[in-house]
């Protein structure tokens, strides 16, 4: 037993690790990264023994954890929701084949799209595919169910999701740590023709995933996660769920709520515990952080029953996160407020970093741009979105990981010219490859730039799968080489870039642009680290 | 013991840094502490802000409710004032006087520092010029940490400690500047 202060992402990644799991896998994506990060930390320390390196992109990742899970090994996987629509093939299949190693799946969501384009609710993942859902309140309580996560994966044979959100993935609290179990041994399915999804097999496996779901239904009801806690106000019950029972508690910090209350942090549950609050209130507030997910459920289609207060009926904003306040409201209690925010503070959206490569990168674009007024920059997921804002304004989408290559090429096909990919590095290889070789199989008229600086940059800097192969994967996929080129995003080479970039918008084919220069922030890191092993050296 | 705080800046900053260090001494004072962090995308230069609480008694939310902040502790001027509806009626603001311009539409400094003034505790100060007599200019997040110390409601010296901690990594000489910071910064306010 150790007491840490952990974010309630590295609490989740100790208790993995505690928990005795040999694989954790993920790509990085906030708020989910530091997840990783934490396990990476500790077997960088020496503490741990785990595999546990960055992988391509979420599928692949959840994949991985699979064929851990399947040699009788405990596994993660971790991802930002998005990352979750990326692994969802793999995800809901999981839960047909079912596991043999305990495997845990995180998403975490961001409610508020603090940097994030929607804020889509795992929780409807877990209900899709039948998979457990776990939905920690606190960092202690996201460290202590990850134990009865495993425990439950593996008495059910089933994948288990544990779903947070931005608020509690980028907290610090105090957390007390168990001792840690040991790694399991290898040991092979009995029955390995589960992993098999014939249909034949699957039709069997997917009523063996029914039944357990009903059974996991009943097993929730015991659960220590879901509590109720009666009141002697009975004109309102209270169902707060996951987070939200902390604004709840929060509102009541000096007195006992006077209301029955449910939390609920484990799903599915059944009707029996929703009943305690229903028997005994006539209207009832229903408190989530995300959609209205067990909102929606209670009130059914029709909708006709008893009063529920919550986020359907405007009780609750319909979108954007939870906050004190917002319960406060919802409650009834009066809140306070400071002074307004005077009008002159403006907003101050982030930016490029100083000295950035990509701000040199686009002003070669839009430069090279300049000739064509019928053209369309379509972009990624990354840094580089900030060209998005002025002064730039460089680019016209953003929608998901590597759809900046196929919407240039679906552009294309409708006979746009110049359609251009921007597209970063790491976001290149976790979706964009496949896109290009639609591109080369088709001879599709793009320019596709990839925006090299070497790493992940948006979420701190992590290694990016495709750093010094990028050239290579390239013409693998079968783009001539005589259009694979490579541009130094620097003021210096300003006039060469734009000529390069105009040479291969007039190629009619697809070529590719690699604008390669090391982040900023990574190579600063980099040099300030080099320096101290210098110094070191010296002293030594 | 209860403290609420509101720790306001821009994307590097360092208020991370001055969330660590109040957070370790709260620990090593045996307090409940809960830190809400901004990580991802405003960290390139956007507004950041983080919500620290410490408390004798278990904490719920990791979001301070508005109007309950006790401080405001800010390293740059105009990010102070964005929290306002967060800040008691007897909180403090404690604030570095030097604008972080990144933006095109940044406010004259003088109408930002008379916003500041109309906060009955307020302390504005050149944070900057302070830490650059102590050595980096870099440790100005310490400066403000020290001027905001006495109204934190922990022991100075267990602050102190916090500090000297956090840095211990980076060397005897990046701990003695920061000390330093602090302890200037810790001045300011007592001549205040």
């Amino acid at each position: 037993m150790q007491k840490y202060i952990l974010l309630g992402d590295e609490a989740i990644a100790r208790a993995g690790v505690d928990a005795g799991i040999s694989g954790m896998y993920a790509y990085p994506g906030t708020p989910s990264t530091e997840i990783m990060e934490y396990v990476q930390l500790l077997k960088n320390k020496g503490e741990v023994s785990i595999s546990c390196e960055w992988s391509a992109n979420e599928k692949s990742a959840l994949e991985t954890a699979l064929g851990m899970s399947y040699t009788g090994k405990r596994a993660m996987a971790a991802m930002k929701h998005v990352g979750l629509n990326v692994a969802a093939d793999a995800f809901i299949n999981s839960a047909i084949t079912g596991v043999n190693g305990g495997l845990l799946v995180v998403a975490a969501d961001d409610p508020s799209m603090h940097s994030s384009q929607n804020e889509q609710d795992s929780r409807f993942y877990g209900k899709f595919a039948f998979v457990p859902v776990f939905e920690p309140s606190g960092q202690q309580e996201a460290y202590d169910m990850v134990f009865d996560a495993f425990e439950l994966s593996e008495k059910y044979s089933v994948p288990v999701l544990i779903r947070i959100t931005t608020r509690l993935a980028h907290s610090r609290a105090e957390v007390t740590s168990r001792r840690p179990h040991p790694q399991k041994q290898i040991r092979l399915p009995e029955d390995s023709s589960r992993f098999i999804l014939m249909p034949a097999i699957a039709r069997k496996r997917y009523k063996t995933v029914l039944g357990n779901y009903e059974k996991l239904k009943m097993e929730n009801r015991l659960s220590k996660y879901n509590v109720f806690r009666d009141g002697h106000n009975r004109n309102l019950g209270i169902i707060a769920c996951g987070l939200a029972w902390n604004y709840l508690m929060e509102n009541f910090s000096d007195e006992q709520i006077p209301y029955p209350v449910l939390k609920i942090s484990a799903y599915p549950f059944d009707k029996d515990i929703i009943m305690n609050i229903t028997e005994r209130c006539r209207e009832i507030l229903v408190l989530e952080e995300g959609y209205p997910f067990v909102e929606e459920q209670l009130r059914g289609i029709l909708d006709d029953g008893r009063r529920i207060y919550g986020r359907m009926d405007g009780a609750i904003p319909r979108d954007g996160e939870l906050t004190p306040d917002i319960v406060a409201k919802a409650l009834g209690i009066s809140t306070g407020s400071g002074p307004r925010v005077p009008d002159l503070v403006a907003p101050r959206p982030p930016s490029f970093c100083k000295g950035c490569g990509h701000a040199d990168m686009f002003n070669a674009i839009t430069e090279a741009m300049k000739p064509y007024p019928f053209n369309g920059v379509f972009s990624d997921i990354g840094c580089y979105t900030l060209a998005a804002l002025p002064p730039y304004s460089a680019i016209n989408s953003c929608v998901d990981m590597g759809a900046s290559v196929t919407m240039a090429v679906g552009a294309a096909d409708a006979g746009l010219h110049p359609s251009v990919a921007v597209i970063g590095d790491s976001t290149f290889t976790h979706s964009g490859m496949t896109g290009l070789l639609d591109a080369v199989v088709k001879n599709s008229n793009v320019t596709v730039i990839i925006a090299d600086n070497q790493t992940t940059g948006m979420t701190g800097g992590q290694k990016s799968s495709g750093t010094g192969r990028l050239k290579d994967i390239c013409t693998g996929l079968g783009v001539d080489h005589k259009h694979v080129r490579t541009i130094v995003p620097l003021r210096k080479n300003h006039e060469e870039n734009v000529r390069i970039i105009r040479e291969e918008i007039d190629f009619q084919g697809p070529s590719v642009i690699i604008a390669s220069r090391e982040c900023i922030q990574t190579a600063a890191r980099r040099k300030k680290s080099e320096n101290k092993s210098e110094t070191e050296k010296d002293q030594s | 013991m209860k403290s609420d705080i509101i720790l306001a800046g821009v994307g590097g900053q360092g208020i991370l840094s001055i969330a660590a260090a109040i957070g370790l001494a709260a620990a090593s004072n045996r307090l409940f502490v809960k830190q809400s962090e901004v990580h991802g995308m405003s960290q390139r230069g956007g507004d950041v802000q983080s919500h620290l609480r410490i408390s004798d008694r278990k904490i719920y939310s990791d979001l301070i409710p508005k109007g309950k902040a006790d401080i405001i502790i800010s390293v740059e001027p105009m990010e102070a004032l964005r929290y306002l509806p967060w800040l008691s009626e007897s909180g403090w603001i404690v604030s570095n006087s030097v604008p972080y311009v990144n933006i095109p539409s940044y406010p004259p400094a003088e109408e930002i520092t008379a916003e500041i003034k109309k906060i009955r505790n307020s302390i504005l100060f050149d944070a900057e010029s302070v830490a650059r007599d102590c050595g980096s200019v870099r440790s100005a997040n310490m400066v403000i940490l020290g001027a905001a110390a006495p109204f934190i409601g922990l022991p100075l010296t267990e602050i102190e400690k916090a500090v000297a901690g956090l840095f211990a990594s980076k060397g005897e000489e990046v701990v003695k500047i920061n000390l330093k910071a602090f302890r200037a910064g810790l001045t300011v306010t007592g001549r205040a």
